[in-house]
């Protein structure tokens, strides 16, 4: 790990098994199957559940300041804590609880290397435990909304060819072939991409464990598709966790400045009445 | 506890990518089956062996599979 720009934010399932439990650092999975926790989870461990936990169930959007602190603050969690996410499926939820938190400014988040997966893997212990923490105040002391863009600024960098914008949704959702995930309902009116996007599913930055793949696999994969941190990089999936796991990859990893998630992504655009939309394969990128 | 005979595979059902992922807790076989890409949960079963748990699972999966529609692309 000591290749990538921000290696600290990055733990191995051993300094999990090692560190887990000390006073400063709190364990928490975020997964695609939200039952999955109760099956058993590494010990300690909280659970947020991204649909229900990790934004706002009236309105959609994030979670709002308050309703970020009222979950840390249940959760025991101070700013001066180390938190530890992971998840199943190559931490795909897990990023997208990481993302809000940078938002919300927390200091000191980590991703823990290979997820669930690694974990059960290596045979490592397991708990059916509901943990309980002493309940905290937190307070956030300073926002950084920059990590996260809205429609305009992305209709405004698709048309002036001003950002590079990474789909990272699978192949078929990208050239339109299908509207969503396998087995998912639909969720939009159209299929296709956003005028200038290259496509760099969100997977191809994992090893097959489940850990992410090398400072220089990484920045291979992403320099193939013309992406290299000269612009302004703009990631987006079909609803926005796809693309928070991308949005760590480019900006923690491999250390570009200007990454943003565009979580309104493709069942927004492809929503909308009126605006450009490419179907089929990207045309080959120009040389990074 | 620690889990146990942990395995993945990946299959085709119905023209579609199926992965099955199952070990075993306690006795008992838990199995999830996703989409591969992204990995979305389409079926989540037990069963007390692994082949129970796993047919469970992709009964369930192929029954949402089917409903996905391929469009014409240029």
């Amino acid at each position: 790990m000591a290749s990538y720009a921000h290696p600290e934010t990055v733990v191995s399932t051993a300094w999990v098994a090692e560190h887990g439990n000390d006073p400063k650092v709190r364990v928490v999975e975020v997964d695609v199957n939200t039952a999955a926790h109760g099956e058993g989870h590494v010990p300690g461990a909280l659970a947020w559940a991204w649909n229900t936990q990790l934004c706002d169930t009236v309105r959609r959007d994030i979670l709002s300041q308050q309703q970020f602190e009222a979950l840390m603050s249940q959760s025991g969690i101070a700013p001066d804590t180390t938190i530890v996410l992971y998840g199943d499926n190559n931490n795909w939820f897990a990023a997208w609880a990481f993302w809000q938190a940078k938002i919300y400014g927390h200091k000191d988040i980590r991703m823990m290397d290979g997820g669930r997966k690694k974990w059960l893997e290596e045979q490592r212990e397991l708990s059916t435990e509901k943990p309980s923490y002493p309940a905290s105040t937190y307070k956030v002391a300073a926002l950084d909304l920059g990590l996260r863009i809205f429609l305009p600024a992305v209709q405004a960098a698709s048309s002036a060819v001003s950002a590079a914008l990474v789909d990272v949704r699978s192949p078929q959702e990208f050239t339109g072939e299908i509207l969503a995930p396998p087995g998912l309902p639909e969720t939009c009116q159209r299929g296709g991409h956003i005028p200038g996007a290259r496509s760099i599913p969100w997977s191809k930055a994992c090893n097959d464990d489940g850990t992410f793949k090398s400072f220089e696999d990484l920045k291979a994969i992403y320099a193939s598709e013309g992406v290299d941190g000269s612009k302004p990089v703009i990631t987006y999936c079909r609803i926005g966790e796809r693309s928070s796991h991308s949005w760590f990859v480019l900006k923690y990893l491999l250390g570009m400045d200007s990454v943003t998630s565009y979580d309104g992504s493709w069942t927004e655009w492809g929503n909308l009445v009126g605006v450009p939309v490419e179907r089929g394969v990207a045309k080959p990128a120009a040389k990074a | 506890m620690k889990p146990e005979e942990y395995s993945e595979q990946t299959l085709e059902v119905d023209g579609w990518p199926l992965r099955l992922i199952s070990y075993k807790l306690v006795g008992v076989f838990h199995c999830t089956a996703d989409n591969v890409s992204p990995g979305a949960r389409l079926a989540r079963t037990t069963g007390a062996t692994r082949e129970e748990a796993e047919e469970k699972a992709v009964a369930r999966a192929r029954e949402l599979l089917s409903r996905t529609r391929l469009n014409p692309i240029p």
